[in-house]
C-alpha cells in the first residue's frame, strides 16, 4: 500500500522536476535553433529543432569587429580587475587574521559600513569624474575591489591556517610580509581561486559601470555590444552584416542576434558546470550567521 | 583566600600592575607594525570608495552644479525632497517598484522553497544533479543576455505567440503592452532567480539530523507526513532569515532586469526608482534630485530591514534574525 503511493509520488515528482528541467533550458535552446536554422525558425518560433542546420549566420558574425574589440576588452578588464581585488583582499584579509592587531576590531567595523548604506549611483559617479578615472579601464576595476564580505571569508581562511607554521618561520628569522609571501599566500591557494572566479564572473558580467563610465568604441565591453545588438538594436556596422544576411533570408535580424547570444555565451555555457560548486560554496559560507 | 592569590589567577597576570596593558598594546603596535602599514592604502581604499561617496549623499540637499562642485553649490535644504513629493511622477515609480517586488515576492518566495523541498526527494544523485546544474545557469549569465533571449520569446515571432496561436488568440505584442508588462517582468526574474536562491535551502534540508527522519519512519510516518512535520518547522528559521532579507530589498525591483527590459511605452507600469533615478541623474543631469530621490529609497530600504528584523525576533527569537 505504502509502495504504490511512494511510486506515484515518485512518478509525480519526476515529472514535475523534467518539467522544471525543460523550463529553464529552453529560453537557451531556442537560441541555439534560431541561430543554426537556415531561416525558417527565426520566424516559425516554435521549433524544437532546426530544420536544416549551417553556420551562414555564425560566419558572417564572426566578421563583426565590435564583438571581437569587446571580447577583448572584457578579457582585459576581468584579468586586471581579479588581479587587482584578489591582491587587495589579501593584503587586508592578512592583518584582519591577528586576533591582537591592534584596532583589529575597530577596522573590521570601519569596513562593516558596505553592507549598511553606500553613496548610490549620483555620489559614486561624480567621484569617479573628480577622480579622473571617467573613460579609463581603472574607473571598472577599482570601485568594488575590496568587498568587506569577501575579506571576511578570506580572514577565516587565514585563520583556520594552523598557527605553528608561522612560528616555526619565525624563529627562523622571517618577517610577516615574508611568511605571508612565501607561506600563507600558496597555502591559501584554494580561496584565492574561488573568489578569483567569484570576481571573475562579476566582471565577465558586468555592464552598467561600463555604460555609466565609458563612453568609447574602443573600449566598448562584450556585454555593451551585445547590449545595442540585442536590446537596443541600434548596432552600427551591424547593419552591414544584416544586410549581407537578409539576402539570404528575410528573417536573419533575429537569427544574428541569437547568434551573437550564443558566441558570447558559449565559453561560460562551457566552463560554468565546472564552476558552480566553487559560487554555491561562497553561498554557504556566506549563510553562517556572524 | 588572600587578595593576591586572586589576582595572581587572573590570567595574564605577571605581577606587573597597570602599565601591563599600555606595554602590551605598545608591544603589539611594534610586532604588528609591517602588517599595519599593509593595512594603510586599503583603509585609504575603504575611505575614498566608500565614506566619500556617502559624505556625497549631501549633494541631496544642495543645488548642485558641476561646474561650482560639491563645496561651491548653494544650499537648498530639503527643497529636492519636496519637490519629489509633490512630483506625480515620482509617486508612479514608487508604486511600480513596490508592485513589481511584493508580486515578485508573493510569487517569487516560496517558489525555490518548494523547489528545494522537491529536488531534495528525488533519490536518483545524477538526475538531482542535472537539475540543480541547470537551475542556475542564469545566475551566470547577464540580463543583457537573458533580457534578450525573454524579448524574443515573447516577440510576436515568439513561442509563446506561436501556443497562443493554436487556440485562436491573435499574436500580442507582449513587450509594448501595460497590462502584460509587469506579468513578465515578474515570471522571468522568477524563472531566472529560482534555482539559486534554492541552494540556501537545500544547504539547511541537508543539514537535518537524519535520524529524525528514520525514527519518524519507524513511527510509521510517510513522506509527506515527515516534509510536513520534520522538515518544513526545522527550515523555517532559514525562511524567516530570508525574508527579512527580501523585506529590506522590497524597493529593489531588480534594475538590471528591467533597465534591459522595458521601452518607452511601458514607462507607465515598469519604471522604477532605480531606472528613474538614472534617468534624471545621468540623461536629464539633475544630480541633487536624483541623489535625493536614492537617499529616499536606501533610507527606506534600511528601515524596512531593521523593522523585519525586530519582528522576526520578536516571534522567533536569535535564530530567526539576521543578527
Amino acid at each position: 500500500m505504502v509502495k504504490t503511493e511512494s511510486k506515484i509520488a515518485d512518478i509525480f515528482l519526476y515529472a514535475i522536476m523534467t518539467a522544471v528541467l525543460v523550463i529553464t533550458l529552453y529560453p537557451f535552446w531556442t537560441q541555439v535553433v534560431i541561430s543554426l536554422d537556415g531561416g525558417d525558425a527565426a520566424n516559425s518560433s516554435f521549433m524544437l529543432f532546426p530544420k536544416s542546420i549551417t553556420f551562414d549566420s555564425y560566419k558572417l558574425a564572426l566578421d563583426f569587429d565590435a564583438l571581437w574589440i569587446g571580447y577583448k576588452n572584457t578579457i582585459i578588464r576581468t584579468c586586471l580587475g581579479v588581479a587587482l581585488s584578489i591582491l587587495a583582499t589579501a593584503i587586508t584579509a592578512y592583518p584582519l587574521s591577528k586576533k591582537d592587531l591592534p584596532l583589529n576590531r575597530w577596522i573590521t567595523k570601519f569596513m562593516l559600513i558596505q553592507f549598511i548604506i553606500g553613496g548610490g549611483l549620483i555620489p559614486n559617479y561624480l567621484l569617479i569624474k573628480y577622480l579622473g578615472m571617467y573613460n579609463t579601464i581603472w574607473a571598472l576595476v577599482i570601485p568594488g575591489m575590496i568587498s568587506t564580505f569577501n575579506v571576511l571569508i578570506m580572514r577565516n581562511f587565514f585563520r583556520s591556517l594552523p598557527e605553528s607554521l608561522e612560528e616555526s618561520a619565525m624563529v627562523d628569522g622571517a618577517g610577516y610580509l615574508k611568511i605571508f609571501i612565501r607561506i600563507i599566500l600558496p597555502l591559501s591557494m584554494p580561496i584565492i581561486a574561488t573568489e578569483a572566479l567569484w570576481v571573475g564572473v562579476g566582471h565577465w558580467n558586468a555592464w552598467f559601470d561600463a555604460l555609466i563610465y565609458t563612453n568609447d568604441a574602443n573600449k566598448e565591453m562584450l556585454q555593451l555590444v551585445l547590449r545595442r545588438i540585442i536590446i537596443q538594436n541600434n548596432p552600427t556596422q551591424f547593419s552591414e552584416v544584416l544586410t549581407k544576411l537578409q539576402e539570404k533570408s528575410p528573417y536573419s535580424g533575429r537569427q544574428l542576434q541569437a547568434t551573437v547570444i550564443m558566441l558570447s555565451i558559449l565559453p561560460m555555457l562551457v566552463v560554468y558546470p565546472f564552476l558552480q560548486k566553487y559560487f554555491v560554496k561562497g553561498i554557504m559560507v556566506g549563510a553562517i550567521k556572524g | 583566600m588572600s587578595k593576591t592569590t586572586v589576582l595572581a589567577e587572573r590570567p595574564g597576570w605577571n605581577g606587573q600592575p597597570k602599565t601591563r596593558e599600555a606595554r602590551s598594546k605598545r608591544h603589539a603596535f611594534k610586532k604588528y607594525k609591517v602588517l599595519l602599514i599593509m593595512m594603510v592604502p586599503s583603509l585609504l581604499y575603504v575611505i575614498i570608495f566608500n565614506y566619500v561617496p556617502i559624505y556625497g549623499l549631501l549633494i541631496a540637499f544642495e543645488d548642485f552644479q558641476i561646474t561650482k562642485g560639491f563645496f561651491g553649490s548653494p544650499w537648498v535644504g530639503l527643497a529636492h525632497f519636496e519637490k519629489a513629493f509633490r512630483d506625480p511622477g515620482f509617486y508612479l515609480v514608487l508604486k511600480n517598484t513596490v508592485l513589481i517586488s511584493l508580486y515578485r515576492m508573493v510569487f517569487g518566495f516560496p517558489i525555490p522553497i518548494i523547489f528545494a523541498l522537491l529536488l531534495s526527494e528525488v533519490k536518483n544523485v545524477k538526475f538531482k544533479k542535472t537539475v540543480q546544474t541547470a537551475s542556475y545557469l542564469p545566475h551566470f549569465i547577464s540580463w543583457i543576455i537573458l533580457g534578450g533571449i525573454f524579448m524574443s520569446i515573447f516577440s510576436l515571432e515568439g513561442p509563446v505567440n506561436a501556443i497562443l496561436g493554436v487556440f485562436g488568440v491573435d499574436p500580442i505584442l507582449f513587450m509594448a503592452d501595460t497590462s502584460y508588462f509587469r506579468s513578465i517582468l515578474v515570471i522571468t526574474s522568477i524563472l531566472a532567480g529560482f534555482g539559486w536562491s534554492s541552494i540556501i535551502y537545500f544547504a539547511a534540508i541537508t543539514g537535518i539530523d537524519p535520524h529524525l527522519h528514520e525514527a519518524a519512519v519507524v513511527d510509521g510516518a510517510g513522506r509527506m507526513k515527515r516534509m510536513i512535520y520534520i522538515t518544513i518547522p526545522l527550515l523555517m528559521p532559514v525562511i524567516s532569515i530570508m525574508l527579512v532579507l527580501s523585506m529590506s530589498g522590497i524597493l529593489d525591483a531588480g534594475f538590471d532586469q528591467i533597465f534591459n527590459m522595458y521601452n518607452p511605452q511601458v514607462y507607465d507600469v515598469a519604471d522604477i526608482i532605480d531606472t528613474y533615478v538614472y534617468r534624471k541623474g545621468l540623461i536629464d543631469m539633475d544630480y541633487g534630485y536624483a541623489t535625493a530621490v536614492g537617499l529616499f529609497k536606501s533610507l527606506i530600504g534600511l528601515i524596512l530591514m531593521l523593522t523585519a528584523n525586530g519582528l522576526a525576533r520578536r516571534i522567533g527569537g536569535g535564530d530567526y534574525t539576521l543578527w
